[in-house]
């Protein structure tokens, strides 16, 4: 195969790519923000503590977690097919995408809220605040980096399962190498298609650690 | 301003109980400013969260400024049940400030101080003209756009105080707030609050461990220790009260209390007394040689106030005449005692100490 003949491919491949691990992490990050965020206020000492609501999301997390990416994929077609119109293709690909990637967000949500100093709670309340305003004022501003950084592992993730979307016809960089590169022995295609994965990741992790640097400059400058 | 009643908290685990307050009552007066000290473990801190109902007390009263808040918080849960929009006014009617500091790293000074006025729902353009006006008052007006990691200690502090001010509150409580500072600027915050106090007639409860705390700034103090206040009241009249132990650690004074052939005398000096030579005039009278084997001299609240620890020769049973001369100028005079005698109201263990 020649570059020529590549090139087309791969542009569509990356085109795919970008456009289902985009709308999978934006809705990944709607759903797993109030999930992570809910986990940490349920909790035990936590405002809004409740153990049955927290149990129930937390198994909820704990079974999207622990399903193969591949499973649910399958699994899920129904669901698809009732939400897009049919299970086959880049769009029907972004719902098993985002279903995955939710609650491994709302983990990392969770973690990055927890990070947030206790105290600073308690001065909020102090002042008067309450749940909302230590949500809103407190605990997200500052967890922004965390999350932020979550968020970039996230994409990182998802562009990992972009590439299993295949099996669904998904298309995209990961179907490509598999169809064309490993199904059809073209070699020199399926590195490139690695090559391009490989400079994918290396800029969304650059983006999300310089976001994290400016976001934290001011926290750093003389201590 | 602020009373506790009876206040209990104790701290539930699966296999044990801690009760960190014990029957606690407390009375600050409006305008005063109000030490509680002890070491850690006492009941200092859950005290302070109690007032303010960081902590919910498992019984007993608090009123502050009038208010019981204990009636605003809902029954039943022990402890992180959501406040009710009642307990969260009164809460940003009292200012707080603690030993971290507890300021937004994300935001600025000013927005940090800015936080409690957005809480009360004040406009924008008042919420910067305000806060301007708190950090002028706390003497960083040129540090309202930098952000909490750029400053010291000392200056955390003050944007802490400025944002407890945002409220206009009439009660300031204040957790340990000098103790992750060094001396130099403990002593210039310390100052600051004394002058909040004076200007603003703001009332401040504060929790420490350092007895100096309590010497540089509190018209009272209470001891506390095993979740009890074991003794409380105006620090001048706690000196004048023979066998204090707060009069004790505020003024150690050095000295062996078991000398041979001496007689051992603690003399506090306070009000009118400390202006008068009364150990040279003593000394003069009965032509007696004093030693003097220890001594604290400082400036409480304003006032001048020490103690000493003299030695007069002779047996007690000898030196009647001139303890009476110094009790009769108004001093307040404790005979410590030497290991093994039991000649004072002073427990033998805490004069040792």
């Amino acid at each position: 195969m020649t570059w020529d003949q590549m090139q087309p491919l791969l542009v569509q491949g990356c085109v795919d790519t970008l456009y289902m691990v985009g709308w999978s992490t934006a809705v990944a990050a709607l759903g797993g923000l109030p999930l992570g965020v809910l986990l940490v206020l349920t909790d035990r000492g936590g405002m809004l503590r409740n153990t049955a609501v927290n149990k129930v999301i937390g198994a909820v997390v704990n079974v999207g977690r622990s399903l193969p990416f591949i499973i649910l994929l399958v699994a899920l077609i129904p669901f698809t097919r009732l939400l897009v119109g049919t299970f086959i293709g880049p769009t029907a690909a972004i719902v098993p995408l985002a279903v995955g990637a939710i609650p491994f967000f709302a983990r990392l949500v969770e973690t990055a809220v927890r990070e947030v100093d206790h105290g600073l709670v308690e001065a909020v309340q102090a002042m008067g605040g309450g749940t909302g305003t230590t949500v809103f004022k407190v605990l997200l501003p500052q967890a922004l980096p965390s999350l932020v950084a979550g968020l970039t592992t996230t994409v990182i993730v998802l562009v990992g399962y972009s590439a299993m979307a295949g099996v669904v016809g998904g298309g995209g960089l990961g179907n490509l190498a598999l169809t064309y590169g490993y199904q059809r022995f073209e070699t020199g295609l399926m590195l490139a298609t690695v090559a391009v994965l490989i400079v994918l990741v290396t800029l969304v992790q650059l983006l999300g650690d310089t976001a994290v640097r400016l976001l934290t400059r001011h926290e750093r400058k003389g201590g | 301003m602020i009373t506790t009643t009876d206040l209990t908290k104790v701290y539930r685990t699966r296999d044990r109980e801690v009760t960190a307050l014990d029957g606690v009552n407390l009375h600050v007066a409006e305008g005063e400013v109000f030490g509680v000290i002890g070491q850690s473990g006492a009941g200092k801190s859950s005290l302070i969260r109690c007032v303010n109902l960081l902590e919910r007390p498992t019984s007993g009263s608090v009123t502050v400024a009038g208010q019981d808040l204990t009636a605003l918080a809902p029954a039943g849960r022990a402890d992180g049940g959501r406040p009710s929009a009642a307990l969260r006014r009164a809460r940003s009617r009292i200012g707080m400030i603690f030993q971290h500091f507890n300021l937004l790293s994300a935001r600025t000074v000013q927005g940090n101080v800015e936080l409690p006025l957005e809480i009360l729902g004040v406009p924008r353009r008042d919420r910067a003209r305000r806060a301007l006006e708190l950090l002028d008052l706390v003497g960083l007006a040129d540090k309202a756009r930098v952000h909490p990691g750029q400053l010291s200690g000392g200056q955390k502090q003050r944007v802490g105080i400025a944002r407890a001010l945002a409220g206009d509150p009439k009660v300031l409580l204040s957790d340990e707030a000098t103790s992750a500072l060094d001396p130099e600027t403990t002593r210039s915050v310390l100052r600051l609050l004394r002058d909040l106090n004076r200007e603003l007639g703001l009332t401040v409860l504060l929790i420490t461990h350092e007895m100096d705390v309590v010497k540089s700034v509190c018209d009272s103090a209470a001891l506390m220790r095993g979740g009890r206040v074991v003794e409380s009241g105006r620090v001048d009249d706690l000196l004048a009260t023979p066998g204090s132990e707060l009069a004790a650690e505020l003024f150690p004074v050095g000295g062996d209390p078991a000398t041979a052939g001496g007689t051992v005398v603690d003399v506090t000096f306070h009000g009118s007394a400390t202006a008068q030579p009364v150990i040279s005039q003593l000394a003069r009278t009965y032509h007696i040689d004093i030693s003097i084997l220890g001594a604290a001299m400082d400036t409480v609240a304003g006032r001048q106030i020490g103690r000493m620890r003299i030695e007069l020769p002779g047996r007690h049973e000898d030196n009647v005449v001139p303890i009476g001369f110094l009790r009769e100028r108004g001093l307040t005079v404790d005979i410590p005692a030497a290991a093994g005698t039991a000649r004072t109201t002073v427990p033998t263990e805490e004069a040792v100490k």
